[in-house]
């Protein structure tokens, strides 16, 4: 089974480096017979890739410890459902999975675009074609997942493997990597249009129009994957943070940041013709990111919780980014002609301005995530010490950054087009402007000093009028006009622009988001050591340790301690956090016990047992539930604009038809 | 042009606050990777700046007393006593064998007074050159096609 699954890699190999070729030459050839076998041939690597990975995984499913993947990631005891997701817990099993997804999207766009787009399509399937050639390379020769186990000559099997820790065997970590893989490998699709559209010397946005909705998708994916990420940190980690600008945390949220800022300035390019330099050179730097953020996660370069030993495979990902990258720079600076802007910015207060900004700030916190990152690198390479920067760093540019983007969510979607007057900006913001300084006030009356929170909050409010009313006026005009009730019209008006209404329902996630967030700066923590009968004081609760039990199953051995939540003399309800060491892997977890409200999580540790006496880690977390509620109303909100609307918009545009490539005799 | 300039100039703001937030009190955030050996290169600079040590943990030497944590870190057979005084419980992964980072700072008494400790992820995506990730030791030599 193992010769086929390697055989098959191999061949996919080859027939990857096929499909790259043949459209190509297909294409400059002009002989369409070769560019469809070109596209079969996208196919077939889709099917060997497919009977590939189904072998490694029917290898895990089944406990076949002659494979060394499998030993290394599965064992015996492991429900079936992690046994299948072990199919990408480690580096040679992941990379096939990322290759698998690659290969999927690759077929979609093929079969999906097999009548449209002749004209540029061979290069598009080229660039996928030859991202795949080198992922295939790294799954056939550098981290074949079909390694086994031998003695001598023979290949001998273990009677049980290693099993995926039980850190991992959580449902929120169990999916967390396909969502960001889907994100990280989704951004290669825009991208190869966008190569495909200069390579054929595209004059209009056909590219744009045809990714807009697998961009919107992909940033989705990768959106999710990282709350989910900080989801399982919260819940599972027992320090109840969910972001500690970790290298690998970040590597995801790079490209994240990319997408964003593309998926604001398309918007420019698609309405007022302007930004398409930059519109090409934003979504190869987020693809270019896609990959340097897999890089990192997997070569050890930078010290993280995830990677501490330099690996190989580091290299094979440098040389790739650097011939990826000359290649776009090269076309895009040869393509500068055909990517003239149509129109101008002309005021500072107007809608252009406000993506440019949105652009700026956004790019801005994606090169200080960078930096932050690769400064251990950096600075080795400059002085010859390996510097790391701690959290503070990230934060104290973070936080102005996203407030600044925060207040650009609530202006930005007001302005006018070209120029804003001032009546209009008396019209839309005078109301939510005093309404948030009057929030600020009774904040500051109350007791609240901290001034990022303060800001934080006051624009929190600002954003959520504004965009309050412009679904109220939007809701209320077509309720007249109609004479439905405002619930109906509410429906009809956002179905009628799904991408405008839709945005603002992300835009709200993510006011929600901020207001989690900012509850971070009034967190309460507390160390005790409390035997039975014991009891302490936060916040608003108190504690108290009604028993210590401990106990012991096939998989696990366990203490825990019941602690009774009181306010006042209001029995709130029981706590019981545990902690368990793991037989199988010698492995210790804490499984925290959470009391989540809207207002704030109370949150218990299981730190230990001293004697008698048990360490009990207690935490206030305020505003926390809203970070998830958030995240929530974001993907519904995504998932609205990605609807087709009723109504089609055409935007008044110069049209740009044709560039010519020589230039008409100038009468003297 | 007129227009460029009121654009260039707020840019030129936004841009400038970005790098004094960077770099401003930046000293506070370095923290200086070392390794054992590197240490005992260091002198008296080592007392000074804020250091993050690498290394393993010593099989049984981790020792809870109080509020506080000891153990010893070992790498290359150097040894390294290391004591953590921080609120952040230990993570799940910290236990004897596994690859740990120390932040903190080296005191006169020879020991790593460390305020963070992290421990090597429960993900098994690469292992140092020539070891194991971890568990049973396989059989002699792995075959490949």
């Amino acid at each position: 089974m193992e010769n086929i699954g390697a055989l098959a890699i191999l061949l996919a190999f080859c027939l990857a480096i096929y499909a790259t070729i043949g459209s190509v030459a297909g294409k400059l050839k002009r002989n369409p017979f070769l560019i469809l076998s070109a596209e079969r041939a996208v196919y077939a690597v889709w099917c060997l890739i497919t009977l590939a990975s189904a072998i490694l995984v029917t290898g895990l499913l089944t406990s076949d410890f002659r494979f060394s993947y499998v030993w290394q990631h599965s064992n015996r005891a492991m429900p079936l459902g992690y046994k299948f997701t072990a199919w990408w817990g480690g580096q040679e099993g992941s990379l096939l999975f990322w290759s698998w997804l690659l290969a999927c999207y690759a077929a979609v766009v093929v079969f999906t675009n097999r009548r449209k787009h002749r004209d540029f399509m061979p290069y598009v399937i080229a660039v996928l074609a030859s991202i795949q050639t080198f992922f295939l390379i790294l799954n056939a020769f550098v981290v074949n997942p079909f390694r086994m186990l031998a003695l001598g000559n023979a290949i001998t099997a273990m009677p049980d493997g290693n099993g995926l820790n039980p850190l991992l065997q959580y449902p929120a970590m169990a999916i967390h990597p396909p969502m960001l893989y889907l994100g990280y490998v989704g951004f290669a699709v825009p991208f190869a249009f966008a190569i495909g559209s200069l390579i054929t010397r595209q004059p209009g946005d056909g590219w744009i129009h045809t990714t807009r909705r697998w961009t919107m998708v992909t940033w989705l994916f990768q959106g999710c994957g990282i709350m989910l990420g900080s989801a399982w940190a919260y819940h599972v980690l027992g320090w109840g943070g969910y972001w500690g600008w970790d290298p690998v945390e970040n590597a995801s949220l790079l490209p994240w940041l990319g997408g964003t800022a593309f998926l604001h300035s398309v918007m420019m390019q698609e309405k007022k013709g302007m930004m398409k330099v930059w519109n090409i050179v934003l979504v190869s730097a987020t693809f270019f990111l896609c990959i340097l953020g897999t890089f990192l996660t997997r070569s050890g370069v930078v010290q993280s919780v995830h990677a501490f030993a330099q690996s190989p495979i580091g290299r094979y990902f440098v040389i790739f980014m650097a011939i990826g990258i000359a290649g776009t720079i090269y076309l895009i600076l040869d393509r500068l002609t055909y990517l003239k802007s149509e129109s101008q910015l002309e005021a500072v207060v107007s809608r252009e301005s406000s993506f440019l900004f949105n652009n700026l700030v956004l790019l801005a916190s994606c090169f200080a995530v960078l930096w932050g990152t690769l400064f251990p690198v950096i600075s080795e390479a400059v002085s010859g010490e390996k510097i790391s920067l701690d959290r503070e760093w990230f934060e104290r540019l973070m936080i102005p950054i996203g407030l600044f983007l925060l207040f650009l969510t609530g202006v930005g979607p007001l302005f006018a087009w070209r120029r804003t007057s001032t009546e209009s900006l008396q019209k839309n913001f005078m109301w939510p402007g005093i309404v948030s300084v009057v929030l600020v006030i009774a904040l500051l009356a109350a007791g609240i000093h901290h001034p990022y929170a303060l800001i934080s909050f006051g624009f929190c409010l600002f954003v959520a009028i504004t965009i309050s009313i412009e679904f109220y006026r939007g809701s209320k005009a077509l309720a007249a006009k109609n004479q439905w009730n405002f619930a109906r019209a509410t429906v009809e008006l956002t179905h009628r622009n799904t991408r405008r209404y839709g945005g603002y329902l992300v835009h709200m996630g993510i006011v929600l988001m901020f207001i989690g967030f900012t509850g971070s700066a009034f967190n309460k923590t507390k160390v005790d050591e409390l035997k039975t009968g014991d009891s302490t004081q936060i916040g608003t609760y108190q504690l108290t340790v009604k028993d210590i039990r401990q106990g012991e199953n096939d998989n696990y051995i366990w203490q825990n301690a019941v602690v009774e939540v009181k306010r006042g003399t209001d029995i709130l309800g029981i706590l019981k956090p545990e902690g368990r060491m793991y037989k199988a892997s010698r492995q210790p977890t804490h499984e925290v016990a959470v009391r989540q409200r809207l207002n704030e999580d109370l949150y218990l540790n299981f730190a230990g047992i001293n004697g008698e006496r048990i360490i009990l880690q207690s935490y206030i977390f305020p505003l926390v539930s809203w970070i998830w509620i958030g995240t929530l109303t974001l993907v519904f909100g995504t998932l609205v604009a990605l609807v087709p609307s009723k109504v089609k918009r055409e935007y008044a545009r110069t049209q740009v038809v044709g560039i010519t490539r020589k230039h008409a005799p100038v009468e003297k | 042009m007129k227009k460029y300039g009121k654009f260039a100039a707020l840019i030129v703001v936004i841009v400038g606050t970005l790098i004094w937030l960077a770099t401003a009190g930046i000293k506070e955030n370095q923290t200086y990777y070392k390794t054992i050996s590197e240490l005992g290169q260091m002198g008296d600079q080592a007392y000074v700046k804020r250091l993050r040590v690498g290394g393993d943990v010593e099989q049984g030497s981790i020792v809870r007393r109080g509020g506080v944590v000891e153990f010893m870190l070992v790498q290359e057979k150097l040894n390294l006593r290391v004591s953590y005084h921080g609120t952040d419980p230990l993570p799940d992964t910290f236990r004897d064998g596994a690859q740990a980072l120390a932040d903190g700072r080296l005191g006169r008494d020879g020991v790593f007074h460390a305020n963070k400790i992290q421990a090597k992820c429960a993900s098994k995506y690469e292992a140092k050159p020539g070891a194991k990730p971890g568990g049973a030791t396989p059989p002699a030599n792995k075959a490949s096609l």
